[in-house]
């Protein structure tokens, strides 16, 4: 039954990777600098890569924006995301699958009557509208720095050849890598919330988490769909869009990788916090539309007239009316799924799923999380680590149940480092544990102790 | 990989020679004229050989490049036009061997006040045809400066047509020549010479569109 309600996820995985592995590797494929069989096998190979390895970030924003609890709401969402990117494209009106999927999620919020997270939306919001402005900046910036560069090296046309179909294999294989790191969440985001599978213990040190294991099916349904249809749209989309010479195909898809890179590091995202530089919000956002920014980009970096700028205007309609269409669709199938085929779309909650999710991702045990197993002295007795955590500040704790708060010591003590993970624990808690995150407010407090308290000891032992 | 590195330097190659061997053939097109205007036959009969000789081996080194660039679909995006302006060339230098072969075998008499103006027309016109293939190796290496050299190319172009007209109307306006049929034979030679400048024009045409096409 589990793989049944997978099931609309992996038509979105198939549709993606059908679609948008022609926004990678169309140009290279349409004009033989590829050969498909190539491209192909680094699109599905790096797509899997990415979206094992680093699309949990997208995965959160969407999971903030709305966790979808129950696997056949999970199905039914993303079904109805489905249906509304088909449908819409039938009636030829501007739509892209992470669109939809947010309507779909926020159908799901109205339906359940669950709280839409306000601040995950803007962010995602903003996210669609600066993804193309910014896809345009790197075009520019990249046809400036090419031109000052390449241009002025005067390598044969037949020696640029060989070296511009290994760079556009490199930067497809970045921006596969990034694709799958970004565009998971549409694929399996509203899957993530219920995920059906487990944690495995590889070797007995390393675990594949069970979202990893999520990642894994969708990135293969991706896998699939570029194997079976993105060749025909490789060719169709590759020469129809953008007539491109190499060079400036290399720029258009390393402008839109980069972007979709930006979106979905969480590395980054790390890295910027620890500098504390503002971040860069982790969401899924549209790769055909960064193109379209990257290729308008490029026109006005040459100079171009006549430049259709009414495109932007149609992308922009599309941030609106794909997420309602779909929000609509999502609502209704909804209705339909839980009275017309008896399919639970919603656990019961007892607290917020979403933050106990968010909670357990930093690898601590949620078993605690109720007023009265607090101690005494108001430290949580089973604070403990439950495997190798991703982020710095947990990872300076050992198992802390069985020590008195005299032992309860960081691993490290470096003061530097200590400081710099001090300044993550600061802005974690104030994202996570904001009035917006939680529905429950005794969860929100409980979680705000945890992590304060943490930060206290960390304080105390630096 | 590796593969595909090791044809595009041999490719390159092919295309380095046949240009070197469209030079060359100018060359021996304009020391041609010379001998046979000096009347030196044995020379200039060696020469003729040579460019007959140059001719096919540029001919056997364009089918080479066109297999090359088919087989292992290199330049896809640049092959029409690559093929295209090889063959033109091509054509230049058919010209500059048939009109070596039409001295020959038709063995025209320029009287001697004209031999200076066909050396220059000869000169000229192999000028246009060098400064085409300076704008070929320019549109494989730094197309900025492929307009340069069409430039230069399309200057020479029109100074041989205003010498081959100005020889023409010196043989019609002749007294010294007065068999028609001589004055009609002679403009067939002097047009076939000014034919190599004009072929050299249209392959300038051509590129200058490829290379509007490659300059990004």
């Amino acid at each position: 039954m589990t793989w049944f309600y997978l099931l609309s996820g992996l038509f979105l995985g198939w549709s993606l990777g059908a679609n948008d592995a022609a926004n990678i590797f169309g140009t290279a494929v349409a004009t033989r600098m590829v050969r498909f069989r190539v491209a192909a096998l680094v699109a599905t190979f790096f797509v899997i890569l990415g979206a094992v390895f680093s699309g949990v970030g997208t995965t959160e924003t969407l999971a903030e924006l709305g966790a979808v609890n129950a696997l056949g709401g999970s199905f039914t969402v993303a079904l109805a995301a489905g249906l509304a990117v088909t449908w819409m494209t039938r009636l030829r009106l501007p739509v892209s699958t992470t669109q939809a999927i947010v309507g779909a999620i926020i159908g799901w919020n109205l339906f359940t009557d669950s709280p839409t997270n306000l601040a995950s939306l803007t962010e995602i919001f903003s996210a669609w509208v600066i993804s193309p402005l910014l896809a345009g900046a790197f075009s520019i910036a990249l046809y400036t720095i090419a031109k000052h560069t390449i241009f002025r090296i005067k390598l044969h046309l037949v020696r640029q050849d060989a070296y511009n179909r290994l760079a556009l294999i490199v930067i497809g294989a970045f921006g596969a890598y990034s694709l799958g790191a970004n565009n998971i969440a549409n694929v399996v985001g509203a899957f993530a919330p219920a995920n059906p599978f487990q944690d495995i213990i590889l070797f007995q040190s390393v675990t594949f988490t069970g979202t990893q294991q999520l990642f894994l099916v969708g990135a293969l349904a991706i896998g699939v769909g570029v194997y079976t249809y993105s060749h025909r749209v490789m060719e169709t989309v590759g020469n129809d869009l953008f007539k491109l010479t190499p060079i400036t195909a290399l720029i258009v898809v390393l402008a839109e990788s980069l972007v979709l890179f930006l979106f979905a590091s969480k590395g980054l995202e790390q890295w910027l916090l620890r500098q504390g530089l503002p971040t860069i919000p982790l969401v899924p956002i549209s790769s055909s539309q960064a193109i379209i920014g990257a290729v308008l980009g490029l026109a006005v970096a040459k100079g171009a007239r006549g430049v259709r700028y009414k495109v932007l205007l149609r992308v922009a309609s599309g941030w609106i009316t794909a997420p309602l269409i779909a929000g609509i669709v999502s609502f209704i199938a909804l209705f339909f799924a839980q009275n017309l085929f008896e399919m639970q779309v919603q656990e019961p909650q007892s607290a917020d799923q979403t933050t106990y999710y968010r909670i357990e991702e930093r690898g601590w045990s949620l078993s605690c999380l109720s007023p009265g197993r607090i101690g005494s002295r108001g430290r949580p007795d089973c604070i403990r680590r439950q495997g190798p955590g991703k982020y710095g500040s947990a990872d300076a704790f050992t198992d802390t149940s069985a020590l008195s708060d005299n032992q309860y010591v960081p691993k490290t003590q470096t003061g530097a480092g200590n400081v710099k993970r001090l300044h993550t624990n600061c802005r974690l808690i104030t994202k996570y544990s904001s009035p917006f995150y939680g529905k429950n407010q005794e969860t929100v407090e409980v979680t705000r102790s945890v992590l304060s308290l943490k930060l206290t000891r960390e304080v105390y032992h630096d | 990989m590796p593969i595909l590195f090791k044809k595009s330097k041999e490719l390159e190659n092919k295309i380095d020679n046949y240009l070197d061997q469209v030079v060359q053939g100018g060359l021996l097109f304009r020391e041609g004229v010379k001998y046979y205007l000096s009347e030196e036959f044995e020379t200039f009969e060696e020469r003729l050989n040579r460019i007959d000789a140059l001719e096919s081996d540029a001919d056997e080194g364009r089918r080479e490049i066109e297999n090359m660039l088919y087989e292992h679909t290199l330049l896809p995006d640049a092959r029409g036009d690559v093929l295209g302006i090889i063959e033109n060339t091509d054509e230049v230098l058919n010209v500059t061997a048939e009109t070596l072969t039409q001295f020959s075998v038709e063995q025209p008499g320029f009287p001697e006040e004209y031999h200076k103006r066909i050396l220059d027309l000869s000169e000229v016109s192999i000028s246009s045809l060098d400064q085409l293939v300076a704008a070929i190796r320019a549109y494989f290496r730094d197309v900025s400066r492929v307009r340069d050299d069409i430039n230069k190319a399309l200057f020479y172009e029109k100074e041989a047509d205003k010498i081959a007209d100005s020889i023409k109307r010196q043989i019609f306006q002749s007294e010294t020549i007065t068999d028609f049929s001589r004055k009609l034979h002679l403009r067939d030679c002097v047009t076939n010479i000014e034919n190599i400048s004009d072929t050299a024009e249209v392959v300038c045409d051509r590129l200058s569109i490829a290379a509007i096409k490659r300059s990004v």
